[in-house]
């Protein structure tokens, strides 16, 4: 396989604030993490914040990466960096291989218009245009005329199934429409590069599923280069590819939901791993055992696929077994029980971050992924 | 000479004083020690004349030399203005008035609604009527230029501000002044450059009116929120589309008040540059018919000048206040009855023979007679009690805080002599009662009084520079901080080696003379328009009126009944003053939640402690902030009122005018802008550390 160029890669990246901050830093020019520990130490001793410090990622054509933290982690700054709308104070970014950074206001704007979408926490829809204006808007910076960007606007309209509201403003509709607007505009220009800052996390729950579930959909009918920010962690179990989970501006682990929930690289991972439904993200291809060699069983031609979560592969076994009796202390038997209610039960526990009713609709029906 | 009230000492208080107290202390004992060493050391009471900095010299010196130089610029400057104003009036005057009423009214229409267009209707058939459409029209050229001269200097000043570094450290400073200046002194050096003429008012009042529009495109642009620059960035706009394009429009709620406080504000400076004259426009004619005393014409064209303010101001405030986004198509129906019905109107008034360009019409006449007979009649009807009302208030109240109860108390005045015994008597008591309250209630109450006694017994003429200077300084020290202490000591400091320092003094009295009752006033309307709704209803609309009406056209009420004089003008500004306190004290009332009014009914408390325990206290902030607003008004309404006879800098500023002093009518402006920043900076820093933290729990 030829290794494929990187759709975005940071290469120590840092970004500092405070009096003298940037100075200082290029002072220490951190290379490896260990002088990177250091210098954080230093600056951080000089009253200098580190929004982001010593970040190295790779970003593959195609993935959907998420950016993962709390509040305050620096993972909105590192994004912001990652797209230039906040200069990074040191380090290295390229895209598609080249080198970012340098690109002169000029180019920037043209790498904008052409390459990149970004989707906003609260919306970033202008007030005084309707849908339709919101839509076409990086399309008019761009000269093209009217009748092409009213075609293109109505066209993304539909794809986010607002048809009919074209002509609203911004006010005028729910949270969830606005974020579909904002959705079609950074779509409208058909980016590579699509980031989404947060997109859901002013969104009731249930909406905020639908969204996602949305999400998904124009991912497969897209295949961007999408990087996501979120402080939910099983948001970003439910969508990522891969996930970065960050801390006070570090990297702490860089992973797929299924190796940062099997393998917690620090504490602070566990704790969140610990409210993840770990039935739900775990998959079959992981617990499985080698085949024995000269396989002659059958099966009976049943088989579980590879990517069925934990959840799934248990209500599927469970469903091939029978009823069980259950018996109170004298042994006497009070009522019976199947795996699969006990497996349904399980799937049910786990995760307290996202409410009930979201719960109801992430129960995705029996059987279907097999 | 008596001695003044002795200070609340340390002796007298058994807990000890906290080091804030000691400064106060030691002013106390200089301010009672200085009045025995006047005699002996005259510069403590007067600062002497050879100390003096001949300010007003090198700036009338300055002047005459740049003034040749400037004179070809501002003669094309002249020119430039001069034209498309003369245009305007010359498109005014030709126009038919019907033309101009069909527009207004569907204006009116289109902003806001039928309600607004038979108010417009009425107002413009009144102006008609009266006979001063001409005037009106002269007026309304004049705004018709001022208004977008000054729009686009406060949007060009404004988006500097916001984008700039040196915008954002210059602008909002030179704002505070340009706000504080009176208006007068704004005419002085344009006269002193551009020779007598409208044109002047026309630039002061583009100058003078572009200030809140600034502001408000300051404001808006900087409360875009981050994410809406953002996502237009992201889209790759330039510079230029994501101002124009996302910026401007974002911000256009706000900068559409600042378009509507700007109109006003250009108006009311209209009106007032026709002192000036030459123009023959409305304010011109209020202001000469006042000055010979024909009221009955003057309140005519009064009312056309309140009439033409609440018309602009109505207008554009709805369409400041009309949601955008919601477009109304452009009336195809309603030009048919607005032009149908005014056809009807204008067919009714051919056929009545009148023609509004006629001026003086004879019903206007006989009105504006009618109208001088009666009052004439009424001020001798009543002339004893407002004679009464007005010695009552000037001798008992306005003297003794002029030159204080050691001058002010005479036979003449209070019926009696302030024998040396009565002095004495007076002193001990007040420091009696000075050290008794300390003692109870803490030393700043018992402080507050020595000074009130202080005050009140040498007036505010009478006290010693130093002493009022030092203890203002320590107050906006204590009070506000090192900074606010600093920038009063160098306002100060200005006013005292400038000369100013007496009328400075006048100006003080008369402001805090009239801030007082203003307040009294206007917070008693506040609270009773708060706990009433149908007083509300009427208050409301009344108060926003007064806000729109230039400030002129309170001279000619209070000169009906008054002549001129020191308590005509006290009468006139607290008619302009009251009103932000009316506000503020019937919002800051009305915001407190209902929540906690629930949580004190319910605890059993009276309505009198609720008000007192709990409505109070949390609108306290809104109310300081219609106090400090009422000081401010009062400070504009100052300089107007020196038109009825102040004689204070207000006077000054007004005397520089007709004398085309520049260099003195500056100083006095900018002495009078200096005490305004003052009492607001320290009011402000005040309120800022007193109210912290308070403003999430008023709501």
């Amino acid at each position: 396989m030829t290794p494929i160029t990187p759709a975005l890669e940071c290469r120590n990246l840092w970004k500092v604030y405070g009096d003298n901050a940037e100075e200082r830093l290029k002072q220490y020019a951190p290379t490896n993490a260990k002088q990177a520990a250091e210098c954080s130490t230093a600056l951080s001793a000089e009253g200098g914040i580190i929004a982001s410090g010593h970040i190295n990622l790779q970003i593959q054509p195609g993935e959907f990466f998420v950016l993962m933290g709390l509040s305050g982690s620096g993972k909105s700054t590192l994004m912001r960096c990652m797209s230039r709308l906040t200069e990074p104070s040191a380090g290295e970014l390229l895209l598609d291989g080249a080198d970012f950074l340098s690109a002169k206001p000029k180019a920037l704007r043209q790498i904008r218009r052409q390459k990149m979408g970004m989707v906003f926490q609260h919306f970033g829809l202008f007030p005084h245009m309707t849908v339709q204006d919101n839509v076409a808007y990086p399309l008019r910076v761009q000269g093209i005329n009217p009748a092409e960007r009213q075609r293109k606007a109505q066209e993304m309209i539909e794809l986010v199934g607002l048809e009919g509201r074209e002509n609203a403003y911004p006010h005028q509709l729910s949270g969830g429409q606005k974020q579909r607007v904002g959705i079609a505009r950074s779509l409208a220009v058909d980016p590579e590069l699509w980031f989404l800052d947060e997109p859901f996390s002013a969104l009731d729950p249930l909406i905020r599923w639908q969204m996602q579930s949305e999400l998904l959909r124009l991912q497969t009918l897209f295949h961007k280069t999408i990087i996501f920010v979120t402080h939910d962690f099983m948001e970003a179990v439910r969508l990522a590819d891969r996930i970065a989970i960050m801390k006070d501006g570090q990297v702490v682990q860089v992973g797929t939901p299924q190796d940062i929930v099997l393998n917690p690289a620090t504490d602070y991972v566990a704790e969140f791993v610990k409210e993840a439904p770990r039935t739900r993200i775990i998959k079959v291809d992981q617990l499985m055992q080698a085949a024995p060699a000269a396989t002659t069983t059958t099966f009976n031609g049943q088989a579980l696929s590879q990517d069925m979560t934990l959840e799934d592969a248990l209500s599927w076994s469970a469903e091939r077994a029978g009823e069980l009796p259950v018996r109170d202390q004298n042994g006497q038997l009070i009522g019976v029980i199947t795996p699969e209610r006990l497996a349904m039960a399980l799937g049910n526990t786990p995760g307290k971050a996202t409410s009930n009713s979201d719960r109801q609709s992430a129960q995705p029906p029996a059987g279907v992924n097999s | 000479m008596a001695k003044p009230p002795t200070p609340p000492t340390a002796r007298g208080t058994r807990r000890s004083l906290p080091p804030q107290a000691l400064p106060w202390l030691g002013l106390l004992a200089l301010a009672l020690a200085l009045p025995f060493f006047m005699s002996v050391l005259p510069w403590l009471k007067a600062w002497p004349v050879d100390w003096l900095l001949p300010l007003a010299d090198w700036i009338n010196a300055a002047m005459d030399a740049l003034a040749p130089a400037l004179k070809p610029t501002t003669r094309i400057l002249s020119a430039t203005l001069e034209w498309p104003m003369l245009a305007l009036r010359d498109v005014l005057q030709w126009l038919p008035w019907p033309v101009l009423v069909l527009a207004v009214l569907l204006l009116a229409f289109h902003a806001s609604g039928p309600k607004l267009a038979v108010i417009c209707l009425l107002a413009l058939l009144y102006i008609a009527l009266s006979g001063y459409w001409r005037q009106a029209m002269n007026t309304l050229a004049l705004v018709g230029i001022a208004v977008p001269l000054s729009l686009l200097l406060g949007l060009l000043i404004g988006i500097a501000a916001q984008r700039t570094k040196i915008g954002a450290r210059l602008v909002p400073p030179a704002l505070d002044v340009m706000q504080t200046m009176p208006t007068f002194a704004y005419l002085i050096p344009l006269l002193v450059l551009f020779g007598f003429g409208p044109v002047v008012g026309l630039i002061a009042s583009a100058i003078y009116a572009c200030p809140p529009m600034v502001r408000n495109v300051h404001l808006g642009l900087s409360r875009i929120p981050g994410e809406i620059k953002e996502a237009a960035t992201f889209a790759g706009s330039s510079a230029w589309q994501k101002l124009f394009w996302v910026e401007l429009p974002a911000a256009m709620t706000q900068i559409k008040v600042g378009i509507n406080q700007t109109i006003m504000a250009a108006l009311s400076m209209v009106i007032i540059a026709s002192v000036i004259g030459g123009f023959d426009d409305i304010g011109w004619e209020v202001l000469s018919t006042m000055r010979k005393a024909r009221f009955g014409e003057s309140l005519l064209a009064g009312f056309v000048i309140v009439l033409l303010a609440v018309v602009i101001d109505r207008i554009s405030a709805a369409y400041a206040s009309k949601d955008s986004t919601q477009r109304t198509p452009l009336l195809a129906g309603r030009i048919g009855y607005c032009g149908g019905g005014l056809l009807l109107l204008c067919a009714a008034f051919k056929l009545s023979g009148f023609d509004p360009s006629i001026t003086d019409p004879a019903w206007a006449k006989a009105v504006a007679t009618w109208l001088d007979t009666r009052l004439e009649g009424i001020v001798v009807a009543y002339g004893n009690a407002l004679t009464a009302i007005k010695n009552t208030l000037f001798y008992y109240y306005l003297l003794p805080l002029r030159i204080g109860f050691s001058q002010a108390i005479l036979p003449f005045t209070w019926g009696f002599d302030f024998t040396q015994l009565m002095r004495w008597s007076y002193a001990i008591a007040c420091g009696v009662l000075a050290l008794g309250l300390s003692w109870r209630s803490g030393w700043r109450k018992g402080l507050l009084l020595a000074a009130l006694a202080y005050l009140l017994y040498f007036g505010l003429t009478g006290m010693p520079w130093l002493v009022f200077g030092t203890a203002i300084i320590l107050l906006a020290w204590q009070a506000g901080n090192l900074a606010t202490a600093v920038f009063t000591g160098l306002a100060l400091t200005f006013i005292l080696v400038t000369g100013m320092w007496e009328r400075a003094m006048l100006s003080i009295y008369l402001c805090g003379a009239a801030v007082i009752l203003s307040f009294l006033l206007g917070s008693a309307l506040g609270v009773w328009a708060a706990t009433r709704e149908r007083a509300s209803a009427v208050i409301r609309p009344i108060a926003d009126t007064f806000q729109t009406i230039p400030l002129f056209v309170f001279l000619i009420p209070v000169l009906m009944f008054f002549q001129i004089g020191e308590f005509t003008a006290l009468l006139a500004i607290i008619a302009y003053a009251f009103v932000p306190a009316v506000r503020y004290t019937e919002n800051g009332l009305r915001q407190v939640s209902p929540e906690l009014l629930e949580v004190a009914t319910e605890q059993g408390a009276t309505p009198w402690q609720i008000f007192w325990q709990i409505k109070v206290p949390l609108a306290l902030p809104t109310i300081m902030v219609g106090l400090n607003q009422t000081v401010m008004y009062a400070f504009a309404m100052l300089v107007i009122a020196a038109l009825v006879g102040t004689t204070g800098l207000g006077q000054q500023v007004y005397l520089s005018l007709s004398a085309a002093d520049t260099g003195a009518g500056l100083i006095a402006g900018l002495s009078m802008a200096l005490l305004a920043m003052v009492t607001d900076r320290i009011m402000q820093t005040w309120a800022r550390k007193r109210f912290a933290g308070m403003a999430s729990t008023a709501h």
